[in-house]
């Protein structure tokens, strides 16, 4: 089950970044996000997988793909981009992938034998707002106002100047 | 263990690339998202099996979520607004303010 997840998942980024319409790969990355949240929800983390699945598979994409209908022609074909630009970028990633892969595979990982802590709701709910040594209360802050201010400055940037005529 | 950080390594080197190679900003934004969610992965799968007794990780890929979710929602206004003033969104054109 891991490995189907692991194939959709590296099929479907390499097709995100190579389809030449712009729809599809909006598309293969809604793909990717899920199995993304299937990986959660095999590693025992449910309410990361279900913000995972309304955050981005059902937040960011409705977005792009928003901002696809109001900005391009969706049957519009890209065209191929010049080998100048290609050939750097495919090299640098190739490069550090199988530096960062080989590193990986070389580390001898110790799984650790100490008892999982419960990741229930409540557990997650009380060290959200504690603070004590495990508590991220002030990070909770911090990111309501990063949102607050995200939302500001996004109503901001994107609406209509008011067109000024003289009569 | 290591099988799940070889995909995260994967989809964090194909955002990357795309990166690099692609024009129009929505698909950059796109690579974006896929190299901050490998971030994510990567960090839970950290969590599960090396400190299976906190939750640091776990709180962490939370906060890169919400930073992401915030992050795409002012990279789209901005687009928009490029949108309007030079008609289009391929990255090199947006040439204005270049020395």
């Amino acid at each position: 089950m891991f490995y189907l997840l692991a194939a959709v998942i590296m099929v479907c980024s390499v097709l995100t970044i190579t389809s030449r319409r712009i729809l599809r790969a909006a598309f293969y990355l809604l793909c990717v996000l899920i199995a993304t949240a299937g990986i959660y929800f095999m590693l025992d983390y449910q309410f990361m997988a279900g913000v995972q699945l309304i955050l981005y598979a059902g937040g960011i994409v409705v977005l792009i793909i928003f901002s696809v209908l109001l900005t391009s022609h969706i049957s519009q074909k890209f065209a191929k981009p010049g080998l100048a630009r290609v050939i750097p970028g495919v090299l640098a990633a190739v490069a550090g992938f199988v530096l960062s892969a080989m590193t990986v595979l070389s580390f001898p990982f110790q799984p650790s034998g100490q008892p999982a802590i419960d990741n229930d709701m409540r557990t997650i709910g009380l060290q959200l707002l504690s603070v004590e040594k495990n508590g991220y209360a002030l990070p909770f802050e911090v990111i309501s106002v990063l949102l607050l201010a995200s939302m500001v400055g996004a109503i901001v940037v994107a609406k209509k100047e008011k067109s000024k005529e003289k009569p | 263990m290591q099988h799940v950080l070889i995909v995260s390594l994967f989809m964090f080197f194909a955002g990357v690339c795309g990166f690099i190679i692609r024009k129009n900003m929505i698909t950059i934004l796109m690579s974006v998202e896929l190299i901050l969610n490998a971030v994510n992965i990567n960090l839970l799968v950290f969590n599960k099996y090396l400190f299976p007794e906190q939750l640091q990780g776990h709180f962490f890929a939370l906060f890169v979520m919400g930073i992401a979710a915030a992050e795409a929602a002012v990279a789209i206004a901005l687009i928009i607004n490029i949108y309007r003033r030079l008609n289009s969104i391929n990255v090199e054109e947006v040439t204005e303010m270049k020395y």
